[in-house]
């Protein structure tokens, strides 16, 4: 469509620029983190630190704990994914390749869960995860994480291990695996792609969750995550900002590492959502 | 490797069709044979199916449903949130949050910020989409990544980092003061109309991503050929865009400001952090507004008021609910009209 040769530089030249722009907030971020609080009063907008020191990053490390949140993220993450994924890919494959009786009515049922009004389910969530006297552990916010129909993930499972030709099953079974080792065996490696997908989203998702964590750990500081950490840093040290700056890395840096990396995963689950 | 092995599968699938039609009638013969052979090896596969449902149901009942059914439960009690529920005090909650002027506030702020978002997101998302989507233009990787990137970042955080810099101090103020665009620093964050405007800013910079990466999925499932015939008709390229991509975008439209509706109405993260709603509840969402009565002292009283705040969670899944039944409505109506149409038409090929 773009025919011209200096439309399409002026094109490149604005995606660019407008590029600096979009990303700049993550730049000042970085290089604040770099910085003194004096220098940051005083630098106006001039961005490159004048050395660069990792104090800051060491005092948000030690001092306002980030080590634990960062800890306690990690493990909440992890655990999450694994749990959601598993569930996720067993559903999936009950759903895609038995015809059991009502099937539909499941699928059905499932979709419909995403459309339905919900009040503010946090406070029963809340009141059952203390019911089960899970409130002063990582578990507890892990189970609630791994809440929620997963409708997404479950009904791109179905389809996926629905579109699998069935020849493939019968030879696993005429090798004499069953229901179980085709699945572990044969389908489960099959659907490695859709697992990357499911895994990165979910990463991303548990990683970026603020509302679950704020609300299970507001008794228990131990037990912080990164954003919820986050929050009560800037409540303690209102004028550290270069502390602020080096905790914020801390908190975005892995996230936006792996979603570099995985991104094709990414943006091709979130593409196939809409067209779902 | 996986997809190739299954191709081969296909394909020798394909093969063993014709030899299968040949057979058909000593299948069905053989059928009969086995016929409780089968049953067994299908109850048996019935029986699997329920075991891997079984844990997501437990999950689905415990965590999801039974969630749901109780936040509508606890909105007709006045309830701290400790002790056994016993004050039912039927619609009261409802009728206090109808005449409560902070929630109507809530609630006007969260319109204005979710279709401040959607207009920019959506709209701009969409231009973006446009360029990136040419095929000519190299580099749409990397900038498909940089757009993208607030995407992924965690909202809490942003919210924080962005507080910062349109402090009175910060990045924004200090760029204009240099730049002599103005004189005095501009109170971003302590100025009500000021602060939802940049609540309404930070948002669409944080959701234009996705929505861009919508607009290419859409965009990519126009077929080729017609813009060739376009361009063999000397369409230019507003024409094209005109006549070709924006009518084709058109059902993609509903999908996608839907989702930006739906999402927008439950903004939390980043008003909490950015702004915890104020100055003076100038930027306060409903979702905070639920939040701040259910697990804060911020409502004013000492204790939490959880059966109330449950009444406002029930009225927010309400307005949400309208919203993308209006939303849905029209495009689910859109698509029975044109599957008639295509029913009709394809009566009146056969006949």
């Amino acid at each position: 469509m773009i025919t011209s040769k200096t439309v399409r530089v002026t094109i490149h030249f604005f995606l660019v620029i407008f590029g600096l722009i979009w990303i700049y907030p993550f730049i000042w971020m970085v290089f604040s983190s770099f910085k003194t609080n004096n220098e940051l009063l005083t630098a106006g907008i001039n961005p490159i630190p004048e050395s660069f020191n990792w104090d800051n990053y060491v005092r948000a490390w030690d001092s306002a704990n980030f080590s634990g949140y960062f800890v306690n993220t990690v493990i909440l993450t992890v655990s999450t994914v694994i749990i959601v994924v598993f569930l996720c890919a067993i559903t999936g494959y009950a759903l895609g390749r038995v015809n059991f009786p009502g099937r539909n009515i499941v699928v059905i049922c499932i979709a419909a869960i995403m459309f339905i009004p919900k009040g503010y389910t946090i406070i029963p969530l809340f009141k059952i995860v203390n019911q089960l006297g899970l409130s002063n552990s990582m578990l507890g916010v892990i189970l609630a994480e791994s809440s929620g129909a997963h409708v997404l993930f479950i009904l791109m499972f179905t389809s996926f291990f629905a579109k699998i030709p069935k020849e493939l099953e019968e030879a696993a079974e005429i090798d004499g695996a069953g229901f179980l080792r085709t699945f572990t065996k044969v389908m489960l490696p099959l659907s490695a792609p859709m697992i990357a997908t499911t895994a990165i989203m979910q990463f991303i998702w548990t990683w970026s969750s603020f509302l679950i964590p704020l609300v299970l750990t507001l008794n228990k500081p131990e037990l912080r995550t990164l954003a919820v950490g986050m929050e009560s840093f800037v409540g303690n040290y209102a004028s550290d900002y270069a502390g602020m700056a080096a905790g914020a890395s801390i908190s975005l840096v892995p996230v936006m590492i792996v979603f570099i990396i995985m991104q094709r995963y990414f943006i091709e689950g979130v593409a196939g959502a809409v067209k779902s | 490797m996986s997809t190739i092995y299954i191709q081969f599968v296909l394909i020798t699938h394909n093969k063993s069709m014709e030899s299968l039609k040949k057979g058909r009638e000593i299948v069905t013969k053989q059928k009969q044979v086995t016929k409780t052979k089968l049953s067994k090896r299908t109850k048996r596969r019935y029986i699997w199916a329920m075991i891997f449902l079984l844990p997501q149901t437990i999950v689905f009942l415990g965590l999801s449903a039974y969630p749901i059914i109780m936040s509508y439960v606890y909105s007709f009690y006045r309830w701290s949130g400790i002790g056994p529920l016993e004050n039912f005090v039927s619609f009261d909650n409802y009728i206090r949050l109808f005449g409560d002027s902070r929630f109507w506030n809530a609630f006007l702020n969260t319109l204005y910020y979710v279709i401040g978002t959607t207009v920019i997101s959506v709209g701009l998302g969409l231009i973006l989409a446009i360029i990136l989507n040419d095929a000519r233009l190299s580099g749409k990787g990397f900038y498909r990544t940089i757009y993208f990137l607030p995407v992924v970042t965690t909202t809490a955080i942003i919210g924080i980092i962005m507080s910062s810099i349109f402090g009175i101090d910060g990045l924004v103020n200090e760029l204009l003061l240099t730049l002599k665009i103005i004189n005095l620093p501009i109170p971003w964050l302590t100025e009500g109309s000021l602060a939802l405007l940049v609540l309404i800013l930070v948002g669409s910079w944080k959701s234009l991503g996705i929505n861009m990466v919508y607009w290419l999925a859409g965009l990519q499932a126009i077929p080729g050929e017609l813009y060739e015939s376009a361009q063999l008709d000397g369409a230019g390229f507003w024409k094209t865009l005109q006549h070709i991509t924006l009518p084709l975008l058109k059902p993609m439209l509903a999908v996608i400001v839907l989702l930006s509706l739906v999402g927008g109405m439950h903004v939390f993260d980043l008003v909490k952090t950015l702004t915890d709603g104020g100055p003076y509840y100038a930027t306060e969402t409903l979702d905070l507004y639920i939040y701040n009565y259910a697990f804060s002292d911020a409502h004013g009283g000492s204790r939490p008021m959880m059966g109330y705040a449950s009444a406002a969670g029930v009225l927010l899944g309400i307005f949400t609910f309208a919203i993308s039944l209006a939303f849905g409505g029209a495009g689910f109506l859109g698509d029975i009209r044109r599957y008639r149409k295509e029913r009709k038409k394809r009566r009146e090929v056969t006949q």
